[in-house]
């Protein structure tokens, strides 16, 4: 095996990059650069960045994927960087000295990035051994319960792999806290008996034998009445980690799943933020620092590749830089606040300069506290909105075609926020693991406009039939009329709610 | 870091792929092939996929948001591409993917999955043919034929390990030794010929299902034969109350109107037959196809002396297959069964709609004649 170390020549301009980034006031982790050949990056890559993970055919899919792409459309992976500290990048071999110091000035951003925004605060930096540990376990049990049987299980947990709840690690809430069992009760139970005016007569009114039966009775009852959860519940996988009647193992598998899910979660937060914020650092560092003369045209080449614009898509390396770079300007000039906001005279506003020189300052805010939701919730503007004629688009019926629906700031702003909001996943909450006090399952899609693909929502819910073994249940919007769906293990069954 | 830690979880992907197909066969034959595009070339590849179900919103409901010029109203992208899903969000765990299977792939899975017999081809099987074949390096041989890049390799093993080699100046000159050139071999592979005559009816009464069902039942057929034979010719006939040649485009896309004749098509296969292929040479495989309805009883009379005399003696196999139209009595397959039904060389086959394809194809090849 040929040594992944970085050569010397590219040790050198990480040292030089380091440097201009620690002044910048960059603060990350320590960076272990590999360098690899384009099969191991790409394969590297179709693990989630990872060198070990459990046998999954995804993986191959995934790979056959980026080889495929990089084959016969020529796309390429430039970086890759991990969420682990020590963080671990990767650099593609024989790519030119301009672009991997491109790529060291923007995976230092991104660590940057995991080491300080608070969206990443509770992702294990470890992942790496955990990765590999997960790996293990999963080996073994292949090994003991046979390739298929596991890898069955783990398709089924996969499907449900979307049902997590974004926000558990910083809230704490009652369900998440520990494995209850479903009757435990927290308070004793206080059987009062029948009224006794003498003492003496008590073992005679209420005998040990009617007192038990008695609290007996009013157990089962409050049993019954007790919800179960006793709040809607998002954290799904948990539900059934906790409540499904699991094999051990099959616990460990739904539980290897939901933590890479959580592991992986901020970073589909915050893409936007993250490649912006990273895009707007390599840029900083290279043209402000690093760039020699001879390399300034591949660098402008290398970047505008990064953020070009695909007719009709967004690009988030692109919105994530340009918004920075708006909100850096606006807090510079002192854009904002309410004098702003509230001034009319539209020549003022478009020379409107209170040389605050708060952007930087600003940024690096932005970078501890935000997401992309609260960033674009906050921070986009119409004026940026028209500059960088950004739009809504939606599918038509008649022509087959998706076309532009508007170009209102208003309109787009939402749109991006509910695209953005749970991944622009649907939001489905366990209302009842008792459902019918038969055992049942009652799970409900929060509609909010946007119905679920139907086909997929079934065989959705077979899986977690298959997992909780007791009828499933959806609440959900079909043709806008809400209706329960019912899976009862062999056949599909729904009726009208209104 | 071991090397190739993702090939079994590919090699596992691909099974699946191939499983995948398997089962959903039927319903996937009915979408027929995909154009996917290979570089510069367009070519027919199926596109399987692999996506675990999961609560999602119905694609096309949604929208989204994009960036670029454009009036309200502009179209932006085709209605099934992928193009739409311009959302900025990541999208972890949804996984769409394009596997290609080559054609000879598809045949060798759709062989396995209907059972089909490989066909023993018939005739000529002492006309064997030479051919060459570059599959070896050898140190002597024409310039013509000189690996440059072997050569040079081995030029520079020689100059590092004699240590003539100069990182500061790395200049590689092969001497004589160093020469490397492209060998080859002579294989010998028996031919065997075969062409397919397609025949359809294009009277008024059979419209543009029938046509699509006909085109597909036709591709995998063609898929399916082109496995098993080197090279294969195929003619296209159609007819109504007169046939004539015509090639594949038109085939697919014409539409006469008029009564029906079905004899007229037999005629000008026949005739094809005699002047083109003679039978002791080639593998004939005539298909026609129809929506059963024939003009008159003397017609079919005709048709059936023209299979049994002519026709059927020089063919593997005549295969006819009727779909159903609104019009068509369906009559014809019941005559051709009464008369000539004891026949081997004869499949009859009826494709009332999509589902039926899978059928007929097992019936018309699953003889392997």
């Amino acid at each position: 095996m040929k040594s992944t170390r970085l050569p010397p020549e590219l040790q050198a301009a990480w040292e030089e990059i380091e440097a201009y980034a620690k002044e910048y006031g960059l603060d990350f982790f320590p960076i272990i650069y590999e360098v690899l050949d384009y099969r191991t990056l790409y394969e590297t890559a179709a693990l989630g960045g990872f060198p070990i993970r459990y046998p999954h055919w995804r993986f191959g899919m995934e790979y056959d994927q980026l080889m495929k792409g990089h084959v016969w459309l020529g796309s390429t992976i430039y970086e890759m960087v991990i969420n682990t500290n020590p963080s671990y990048a990767y650099l593609l071999e024989g790519n030119d000295m301009v672009t991997q110091k491109m790529v060291m000035a923007h995976v230092a951003a991104h660590v940057d990035f995991f080491k300080n925004n608070m969206w990443f605060a509770h992702t294990n930096r470890k992942m790496l051994d955990e990765m590999a540990n997960h790996a293990a376990r999963v080996q073994r049990m292949i090994d003991r319960y046979g390739y298929e049987t596991v890898e069955e299980f783990i398709d089924i947990c996969l499907s449900l792999e979307n049902l997590i709840d974004y926000h558990a690690p910083y809230i704490k809430r009652p369900e998440a806290q520990t494995h209850q069992s479903v009757l435990a009760e927290d308070e004793p139970l206080v059987v009062e008996g029948l009224p006794v005016e003498r003492s003496y007569m008590r073992d005679y009114i209420n005998p040990p034998e009617f007192l038990e039966q008695q609290r007996k009775r009013l157990e089962a009852e409050r049993a019954r009445h007790k919800k179960f959860p006793e709040h809607p519940q998002k954290d799904v996988l948990l539900f059934l980690m906790n409540y499904a009647p699991l094999e051990r193992w099959q616990h460990s598998i739904l539980e290897i799943v939901r933590d890479e899910a959580y592991y992986f979660a901020p970073q589909g937060m915050t893409k936007i933020l993250n490649e912006g914020w990273a895009s707007y650092w390599h840029s900083e560092i290279m043209t402000r620092r690093a760039l020699r003369d001879s390399e300034l045209i591949d660098f402008a080449d290398r970047h505008s590749g990064v953020v070009a614009v695909h007719p009709g898509r967004l690009n988030p390396y692109k919105l994530g830089l340009e918004l920075l770079r708006d909100i850096e300007h606006r807090w510079n000039t002192g854009r904002f606040g309410k004098e702003y906001e509230e001034c009319e005279d539209l020549a003022e506003k478009l020379n409107w300069d209170k040389q605050l020189g708060l952007g930087r300052q600003k940024l690096f805010e932005i970078r501890r506290l935000y997401n992309d939701v609260t960033f674009i919730d906050e921070f986009l503007t119409p004026e940026f909105v028209m500059q960088q004629k950004l739009f809504t688009f939606r599918y038509n019926r008649d022509t087959d075609m998706y076309e532009i629906a508007s170009r209102e700031f208003k309109e787009i702003k939402e749109k991006l926020l509910f695209r953005l909001t749970n991944f622009g996943q649907p939001f489905i909450y366990v209302e009842d693991g008792n459902y019918n006090n038969r055992g049942e399952l009652y799970l409900r899609h929060r509609y909010e406009g946007v119905e679920l693909r139907m086909d997929y929502a079934r065989d959705t819910m077979r899986n977690i039939q298959r997992i909780w073994t007791r009828p499933v249940h959806l609440e959900t919007v079909v043709d806008e009329k809400r209706r329960l769906i019912t899976f009862d293990g062999r056949d599909f069954s729904e009726r009208k709610m209104d | 870091m071991s090397i190739h830690r993702v090939e079994r979880d590919l090699n596992r992907f691909r099974q699946i792929v191939r499983g995948k197909i398997k089962k959903d066969l039927r319903k996937y034959m009915s979408q027929g092939e995909m154009i996917g595009r290979q570089g510069r070339k367009y070519v027919s590849i199926p596109l399987p996929q692999i996506d675990l179900p999961q609560f999602r919103y119905g694609t096309r409901q949604g929208g989204g948001v994009g960036q670029g010029d454009g009036n309200v109203g502009d179209p932006i992208a085709q209605g099934d591409g992928q193009s739409g899903h311009g959302e900025a969000g990541s999208e972890p765990g949804q996984h769409i993917i394009e596997v290609d299977v080559t054609l000879e792939e598809l045949a060798q899975i759709l062989g396995e999955e209907l059972q089909l017999p490989n066909i023993q081809p018939k005739g000529k099987k002492n006309i064997v043919s030479q051919k060459d074949r570059y599959s070896g390096i050898r140190r002597v041989g024409p310039d013509s034929l000189r690996h440059f890049k072997r050569t040079y390799r081995e030029a520079l093993k020689r100059q590092i390990s004699s240590g003539e080699y100069n990182i500061a100046d790395p200049i590689v000159v092969p001497i004589r030794q160093d020469m490397r050139f492209r060998s080859w071999k002579e294989t010998l592979q028996p031919e065997s010929n075969a062409v397919i005559i397609y025949m359809m009816d294009v009277s008024g009464s059979m419209g543009a299902e029938q046509k699509e069902l006909v085109r597909i039942t036709a591709f995998w057929i063609e898929t399916w034969l082109r496995s098993q034979y080197k090279a294969i010719d195929i003619r296209y006939i159609v007819h109504d109350a007169a046939a004539k040649e015509v090639d594949q485009e038109t085939f697919y896309h014409i539409r006469e109107g008029g009564g029906t004749k079905i004899s007229s098509a037999y005629k000008l296969c026949n005739k094809l037959i005699d002047e083109r292929y003679p039978a002791d040479e080639w593998n004939i495989y005539p298909f026609h196809f129809s929506d059963g309805d024939n003009w008159g009883g003397g017609d079919t009379r005709e048709c059936i002396e023209l299979l049994r005399t002519q026709l059927l003696p020089k063919v593997n196999q005549f295969c006819y297959g009727q779909v159903r139209s609104l019009y068509g009595s369906g009559r014809f397959a019941h005559d051709l069964e009464e008369h000539l039904g004891k026949h081997d060389g004869l499949v009859i086959s009826e494709i009332a709609d999509r589902d039926d394809i899978y059928d007929a194809i097992k019936d018309f090849l699953g003889k392997g004649r």
